[in-house]
């Protein structure tokens, strides 16, 4: 799988203005909705199983990177934004770091193989340093989306 | 220092995902030895939440662990448990 499949290029968010987990949250599935990814009738749906999930364990994993993510029945295929956090958010991540990129990704609870090689070619990625490198430093959205060519490009 | 190696099957419908990975990291901490997870000719560190989301292990999918340290048998023991017992999750299967 490759990070274009799954990423909603519309709904990339390079200067997240929330400042807290659950408005990060927020603000990233709103981003969604607008890019037309999910319908506005599932936004509080989304947003509070993101939440809930986040509450059983942090998925923020280290070295800046945080994976909020659910599986609603209403999604069909895995899809994934990120969002870019200039100055740090609070994930309670393992490395009590604050997070700088979060990727948010969603899938159907029946195909849990595609979400586990969506997660797989989010982790391929974000475990090489220069990607989470170029990834913070990214200003706009532009910069993501060549980023991640680049990356698909290189597996 | 012991080497010690197991076969164990992913057996929960969800696999090995986020946070089951996250209980097995934490758990293989918890150990001094050096372990290690082999699927195909894949091989990460137990103790990377990073390199443990690679393997992208689905139900049926048999994992070896590798262990190597003093406490190699402890470690095997507790991983090869944590996996067979479906992380908790069997209800749910």
């Amino acid at each position: 799988m490759k990070l274009s499949e799954i990423m909603i290029t519309k709904a990339l968010v390079p200067e997240v203005q929330a400042t807290k987990r659950d408005d990060v949250i927020k603000e990233l599935v709103a981003a969604m909705v607008d890019a037309g990814a999910i319908s506005q009738d599932e936004t509080a749906a989304v947003i509070k199983a993101i939440i809930a999930r986040e509450k059983q364990a942090t998925t923020g994993i280290g070295k800046g990177i945080a994976l909020p993510h659910a599986k609603l029945a209403s999604i069909k295929k895995p899809i994934a934004t990120i969002g870019l956090v200039a100055d740090g958010v609070d994930f309670s991540s393992l490395d009590t770091q604050p997070v700088f990129g979060v990727i948010l990704l969603l899938s159907n609870p029946d195909t849990p193989d595609e979400h586990l090689q969506a997660m797989e070619t989010i982790f391929k990625n974000v475990q090489r340093e220069m990607f989470r490198k170029f990834l913070f430093q990214a200003k706009d959205v532009d910069s993501i989306v060549e980023l991640l060519r680049e990356s698909d490009d290189m597996n | 220092m012991p080497l010690l190696e197991q076969d164990v099957e992913v057996v929960n419908k969800f696999g090995l995902h986020a946070r089951p990975a996250m209980t097995l990291v934490q758990q293989a901490g918890q150990f001094a030895s050096k372990i290690e997870i082999i699927k195909d000719d894949l091989t990460v560190d137990a103790k990377s939440i990073m390199s443990v989301m690679r393997l992208a292990a689905t139900k049926g999918t048999v994992l070896s662990l590798r262990a190597e340290g003093a406490d190699a048998s402890d470690a095997i023991g507790a991983l090869v448990e944590l996996i067979a017992s479906g992380f908790g999750e069997l209800d749910q299967a």
